[in-house]
């Protein structure tokens, strides 16, 4: 292989995994334009999303498609019951209260997933083979296209929802101005219960797509929190086209700073982009520091 | 039909924490009137239309709304009943378009038959207010004041109240705009929709009401019809200024 096509093999697998730590900073992003909550444990939602439908299939030999539908239910389920739960009876609740709780929150669904799940690693098959598409000297899994393909359908009908439906409205309203909101008859709290059930949702198509690259065990969702955290700060908070091209961003940087320095390195990229950005540009490089002075954070 | 009460409040207390807003409070406003509730900074007139309106509900006392008790239920509910506040500060939603906002003042009616009567009453609007129809794709935060004050407004008649709320709609605006606006409100009874306004300017509300409360730290001190106000000298002494028969006569 060549070095150039060496590059792109790189890029195009950064652009894969980026792709994912863009969907679960999607999901940090619909909660947080909704209530104003970092919710830490989004990480979780894309390990369930991936460590349900893996065992779905490898242990209930149920198809892909269906075990995909399934997940995405389950787990969507599971960020809503986590609202309920933790974040419904708590009344004003203050910034940090709510970020304690959603790290509790997390810790628990971990230990939830480890004693469904054990320590066992799980693995998805990809969707459609192994067998590798070439592509100017790279070699393309065919995962990275349904990864991709599924990724950008995502974000195309997350933008759909959130500017031409009533309900789509109505969580940029609450985010907006929550007085208002529901001055106009708008539910406020059903909206946040919603937002976690989408973001929830979100979160696990993130998993399940990866799940057949990166194996999947209980332990997971820690890594993808902070993957998706640094890419939601590096795209500013709340803002959804920072969060896909900041999730393409470290993806590519930590595809190509394993593979040309050292893969050891891989997760401390994300650590010190978090890092920079918050001491250099906390509103973002997508963000205005205008728009991050009215934010909680 | 145009006497019958459509708003009452008894003896209504409010709280901040320890603090007391609100003391003792009734009030009543008759279906087809237009009531102004006048007061200074601070004597209690946001805290009194956020308790009506659910925004507030560390309350106590009753309030009365077509007979039932709303006492205590949450906005979205107080909405759904035909009561809508037009907050103070307008509070338009900034990142979405002016449609958006309006289309958002509907959000009850929203279904497959209310379509076309919600069309129906964009339509109006765009007539009361043409400045809100040039400007229905740009964003709420970029209109100016008045024009936000006009889509607050706006967006609190999308909902069809039967009664409508008004926190100081006057609030930092241009005197010229004050009149446009106040032209408004005062049609608003002739459509079917009661209002309550709350103002610091005693003057353009007198203009529009029919009758008044005067609200001092907390409490009722006056009430009456707008000529037995305008009549009361502590009133004119503390509201409206020494010349006030001459600046408007
Ligand atoms: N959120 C709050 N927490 C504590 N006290 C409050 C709060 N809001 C208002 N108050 C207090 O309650 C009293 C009444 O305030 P309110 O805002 O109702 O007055 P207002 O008549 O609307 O004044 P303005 O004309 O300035 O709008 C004031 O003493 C105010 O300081
Ligand atoms: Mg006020």
């Amino acid at each position: 292989m060549t070095l150039g096509s060496q590059i792109l093999q790189y890029i195009i697998s950064g652009i894969s995994i980026g792709s994912i730590y863009a969907l679960v900073a999607l999901g940090f992003n619909i909660i947080y334009n909704t209530t104003g909550i970092i919710n830490f444990a989004q990480g979780e939602f894309v390990m369930l999303g991936g460590i349900t439908a893996a065992s779905l299939v490898t242990i209930f030999h149920v198809p892909i498609l269906i075990a995909f539908l399934a997940a995405v239910i389950i787990v969507t389920a599971a960020g809503a019951f986590f609202e309920r739960l933790a974040i419904h009876p708590l009344k004003n609740p203050s910034v940090i209260t709510l970020i304690i709780i959603t790290i509790a929150g997390s810790i628990l669904l971990k230990g939830i997933a480890m004693f469904i799940w054990g320590k066992d690693t799980y693995f998805l098959p990809s969707f459609s083979g192994d067998r590798p598409i070439h592509f100017l000297g790279a070699a393309i899994l065919p995962q990275t296209v349904w990864i991709l393909g599924i990724t950008g359908l995502v974000v195309i009908l997350l933008s759909a929802f959130f500017k031409f439906t009533l309900a789509g409205k109505a969580m940029r309203a609450v985010a907006s101005n929550r007085m208002a909101a529901s001055l106009v008859g708008i539910n406020v709290k059903k909206m946040v219960l919603f937002s976690f059930a989408l973001s929830a949702a979100v979160g696990a198509v993130g998993g399940i797509i990866i799940a057949p690259i990166a194996l999947m065990d209980y332990d997971k969702g820690a890594i993808f929190a902070l993957k998706g955290f640094a890419v939601a700060a590096l795209g500013g908070i709340g803002n959804f086209g920072g969060a896909i091209a900041a999730g393409l961003i470290l993806g590519i940087l930590e595809a190509l700073g394993a593979g040309l320095i050292s893969s050891h390195y891989k997760d401390a990229i994300a650590l010190m982009v978090l890092l920079l950005v918050l001491f250099l540009k906390p509103s973002g490089i997508f963000g205005s520091a205008q728009e991050s002075r009215l934010k909680k954070f | 039909m145009d006497s019958e009460v459509l708003l009452t409040i008894r003896n209504l207390d409010a709280y901040y924490g320890q603090a007391q807003a609100l003391r003792n409070v009734s009030l009543h406003v008759n279906s087809g009137e237009i009531v102004t509730l006048i007061g200074a900074n601070g004597a209690g007139k946001t805290t009194l239309l956020n308790s009506i309106a659910g925004v507030l509900n560390s309350i106590s006392g009753k309030i009365f709304f077509e007979e039932e008790d709303i006492a205590g239920l949450p906005s979205e509910k107080v909405v759904a009943r035909g009561l809508s506040l037009v907050p103070e500060g307008r509070q338009v939603f900034s990142p979405l378009t002016v449609l958006d906002n309006l289309f958002l003042g509907a959000y009850l009616r929203h279904g497959r038959k209310s379509k076309e009567k919600i069309e129906e009453d964009l339509q109006k609007i765009w007539g009361i207010f043409p400045v809100l129809k040039e400007r229905m794709n740009g964003y709420a935060g970029t209109l100016s004041g008045g024009e936000q004050q006009m889509l607050a407004v706006s967006r609190a008649l999308m909902a069809r109240p039967r009664l409508l709320l008004l926190d100081e709609p006057s609030m930092g605006l241009a005197p010229l705009m004050v009149k446009e606006i106040f032209r408004h409100i005062a049609e608003l009874p002739r459509q079917g929709t009661t209002v309550l306004l709350v103002e610091q300017n005693a003057r353009a509300a007198f203009e529009v009401a029919g009758r008044g409360y005067v609200l001092e730290t907390g409490r009722i001190v006056l009430q009456g019809s707008i000529t037995e106000l305008l009549d009361n000298k502590e009133i004119k002494r503390a509201y409206l200024g020494k010349g006030y028969r001459e600046v408007w006569e």
